[in-house]
């Protein structure tokens, strides 16, 4: 049940990037950027969590699990430390995807010979 | 003057040679395949805090591991063709920006390590963290400010 879950929120999810790529204008980048900021604004209401609790990875692995994940990441800094959780609570939280994504691409791209383009 | 019937047949001729915009057919692919992305970034998850991690610690080695298997298939060339066919699946989960980092990195290192590699990387996944910060902190000031008034009244 767990897993039919996060199919079917993670599949919806990226439907709605299907639409928009096909149906607007709107460059992927762009498209991208928005999903990363909806979720931090949902993630900042609240509401983005418990999508979370209830699909699992298939709310947390879409972009906008990462926009949830530094909105619960400031309001915990801010809980924890005040105001000057502010400013360090989104990066924090991000930290960890962040640093796996530039240190595997980059040792990838030393080892590897160039071969694909950007896909989005 | 253009009759009306005339209008029509050059609208059919039109319908004809323009390509079918097979949304759906884009969106069950996007949707299948994210999904699938997903339901593996759970499989993960759970097996990892079957081992005893907890939710966050889980959830980071989650995120790693599909960026680390993202970063390997598109170093052999194979996540293209995987996009290719699934669009907005590979390009909405953490995929997509796994993909763009990497795929940056390994475009861009023919300009230098520095320059090239380094700096290039970012082009697509910058403004993702440029634009998740700044929200970050819009939504940590709004937090801070709703929380001290409703601590001060």
């Amino acid at each position: 049940m767990e897993y039919l879950k996060a199919f079917l929120v993670g599949g919806c999810i990226c439907v709605i990037g299907q639409i928009l790529i096909d149906k607007t204008k709107l460059t992927p980048a762009r498209i991208l950027v928005m999903f990363v900021v909806a979720g931090c604004i949902l993630g900042g209401l609240g509401v983005y969590g418990k999508l979370v609790d209830f699909a699992g990875a298939g709310a947390t692995v879409p972009l906008p699990g990462f926009g949830n994940l530094v909105a619960e990441g400031v309001k915990k800094e801010i809980d924890e430390k005040g105001i000057s959780g502010i400013l360090t609570g989104g990066i924090k939280a991000a930290a960890g995807g962040i640093t796996a994504a530039i240190l595997f691409s980059f040792i990838a791209a030393l080892i590897a010979q160039p071969k694909s383009k950007s896909n989005m | 003057m253009i009759s009306n019937s005339e209008k029509e047949r050059y609208k059919n001729i039109v319908d004809k040679a323009s390509p079918k915009s097979n949304v759906l057919s884009d969106c069950l692919k996007a949707f299948w395949v994210g999904g699938s992305i997903c339901v593996m970034g759970q499989l993960i998850s759970n097996y990892l805090k079957s081992l005893g991690l907890d939710k966050g610690t889980a959830s980071l080695y989650t995120s790693s591991a599909i960026i680390l298997l993202t970063v390997i298939l598109t170093s052999f060339g194979f996540f293209e063709q995987i996009a290719k066919y699934a669009g907005a699946g590979t390009s909405v989960p953490i995929t997509g920006f796994a993909n763009s980092v990497c795929a940056s990195a390994l475009e861009f290192k023919k300009e230098g390590i520095v320059l090239g590699m380094a700096a290039k990387m970012f082009v697509l996944a910058g403004p993702v963290i440029v634009y998740s910060t700044v929200s970050s902190v819009i939504v940590g000031v709004i937090y801070y400010i709703y929380k001290y008034t409703s601590f001060a009244k």
